[in-house]
């Protein structure tokens, strides 16, 4: 097992990520040795009460107003100062935009192999990991070494269990020297974009329409049942393509990859590259009118029904679910 | 402006992936291969800024005798010449990434551009390793890039989880395109022509001074699980809603 991790985490405002608990809590399971937090930016001070509740022995906390917009040369260098200062055999980033932003460039940087958007890692031989990682979109499983001295990985949102192990985590400070020129790409805005209530790759249900939905005004029936499932709303490449919902929605092999706990996937026939995308998903439930469609073959549940006279009942019969509770 | 665009062919996102005897790689029988789909929206952002500012683009692409193909294709869209780093090896993206910096580094380009992560291995690890071994800046998973050619800068917008980042930037550097940045061009039947006689260089790891120490290693592949059959309900839809909401609550524990 190796002896030490750094996680290296984005928080906002004081918050992190659920992913950087499910993060903190692996590492926790495999490190022999001490597990070490690294976020950034003024309000980071704020953090580490719940990396510690959740697995951090140590926290770094890079305040300096240099780290106060992100920048992925700047960010990149201080994980490999913090990296070499406290030699860790194994670093994880969350497999998000910023985490797969942020990562190729510290591997690049400590010249170091890194293993994309992991959905499992298990201790190997020394302080060797494992990792597993879906290709081609989850068409196939690779399980992967990686040789070099430091080991890099990503680690998919929404997989990992979080576990509470109540540490009071050490405040570990460590000199990063970085002048603001070495932050050449540099964040000046960021804005949200409309539309989603709950980010697809981080939702634990997911609604999504397809062709069968007719038209862009149809989604308002996708929207009242995701509105009572408190889910997040997706959809097949072709109604994105058409402009019925924005490109954000598009779920696949050349769209987002979603690992749910429940994929409703309602008047979608189930393209193979579809299918690759929602393979992550722990149930599929298909709502088509056509027997025969491919999805039906993907999915745990199905029903075979006019979908305009299904959704609506199905929401009721959610709601009416949600008021015993 | 000068840029260089990076390619790689994969399959055909229609492929059925099966995993060949001996769990090491893929079965490649039959597969069509094709530009990696992220890839073709660097190449018509690279045309687009030529049209717009004049300059060359460049295609490079590592793999194969196949991979030519893939290059062809993109001289037909209206790049100007290629080079194509045949290798039969199987590498990982660091090596990949030193092989096209080396590449990159022969000239001086203004702006590199790739897709934001290749479809087959979904490493989304080349352009940014690109960046660093040519010590430039990046933004990665762009979806709207402007280039300010007076100042040697650029803006672009990058889609995070549910919002957009605004980055600025000088170039050289390095960009990696998201879906929606733009709507690639088909080839026409007279670029097609021209392609054939474009110039493509063929280059060896070798010559480029490239050790193929492959640092992540797949030790093996596998096809993924199928799921056990569904259970499939017909009938009044009330009904079918009824027993589907029971099944998740009560059998699967979902909702």
């Amino acid at each position: 097992m190796p002896s030490k991790i750094l996680v290296v985490l984005e928080q906002h405002e004081g918050k992190v990520r659920r992913v950087a608990l499910e993060m903190l809590s692996l590492a926790q399971k495999l490190s022999g040795g001490a597990v070490t937090a690294l976020t950034f930016g003024p309000d980071a001070d704020q953090t580490p009460e719940i990396l510690g509740r959740y697995g951090a022995d140590q926290v770094v906390i890079l305040t300096d107003p240099v780290f106060e917009q992100y920048s992925s040369d700047g960010y990149a260098e201080a994980v490999r100062q913090v990296q070499s200062t406290i030699e860790a055999s194994a670093v994880f980033f969350p497999a998000t935009a910023w985490g797969k932003d942020l990562a190729p460039r510290v591997a690049g940087l400590l010249d170091a192999g890194l293993a994309t958007d992991c959905t499992a890692i298990d201790n190997g031989e020394g302080d060797r990991l494992v990792a597993i990682r879906p290709v081609y979109a989850g068409k196939a499983i690779a399980t992967v070494h990686i040789d070099s001295p430091v080991q890099l990985f990503s680690i998919r949102p929404n997989i990992q269990p979080v576990v509470e192990s109540q540490r009071a985590a050490q405040l570990l400070s460590v000199p990063v020297n970085l002048l603001a020129e070495q932050c050449r790409a540099k964040v000046v805005e960021e804005r949200a974009q409309g539309g989603e209530t709950v980010e697809l790759t981080e939702a634990e249900i997911i609604v999504s329409g397809g062709r069968g939905m007719k038209g862009p005004e149809n989604f308002k029936l996708l929207d009242a049942l995701a509105a009572e499932l408190g889910a997040a709303v997706g959809s097949s490449r072709p109604v994105a393509d058409e402009g019925w919902v924005p490109h954000s929605y598009h779920i696949g092999q050349t769209g987002k990859v979603v690992s749910p706990n429940v994929y409703f996937a309602i008047g979608i026939s189930g393209a193979i590259q579809h299918l690759a995308g929602i393979s992550g998903s722990k149930y599929i439930v298909a709502i088509n009118s056509d027997a025969e469609a491919p999805i039906f073959k993907a999915a745990n549940y199905g029903i075979v029904g006019n979908l305009f006279e299904v959704l609506p009942a199905l929401t009721e019969e959610v709601r009416k679910l949600k008021a015993e509770q | 402006m000068k840029i260089l665009v990076m390619v790689k062919q994969v399959p055909d996102t229609a492929t059925r992936i099966r995993v060949a005897e001996g769990n090491a790689s893929i079965v490649t029988d039959g597969i069509k291969w094709v530009i990696n789909p992220y890839d073709e929206f660097a190449i018509e952002e690279a045309l687009r800024i030529k049209e717009r500012l004049g300059g060359e683009v460049v295609v490079v692409s590592a793999g194969p005798q196949r991979v030519e193909e893939a290059i062809r294709q993109t001289l037909a869209m209206g790049a100007d010449r290629g080079v194509h780093i045949k290798t039969d090896e199987a590498l990982d993206s660091h090596v990949v990434a030193q092989a096209l910096a080396a590449v990159a580094r022969a000239e001086n380009f203004d702006l590199i551009l790739t897709g934001k992560q290749a479809v087959d291995d979904d490493a989304a690890q080349v352009g940014p390793l690109v960046a660093v071994f040519l010590d430039v800046p990046q933004v990665t998973v762009v979806l709207k890039l402007e280039v300010d050619a007076e100042h040697q800068r650029l803006v672009a917008e990058r889609e995070l989880e549910g919002s957009i980042e605004v980055v600025e930037l000088p170039y050289p550097a390095v960009i990696t395109a998201q879906r929606g940045l733009n709507e690639p061009r088909y080839p026409t039947l007279p670029n097609i022509m021209k392609a054939k006689k474009k110039e493509v260089r063929v280059e060896s790891l070798q010559a480029l001074g490239i050790v193929p120490n492959v640092k992540v290693r797949t030790v093996s592949l596998s096809e993924p699980p199928e799921r056990p059959a569904a259970k499939i309900l017909t009938g009044d839809p009330v009904a079918a809603a009824h027993q589907l909401v029971e099944l998740l609550h009560a059998e699967a524990k979902v909702i």
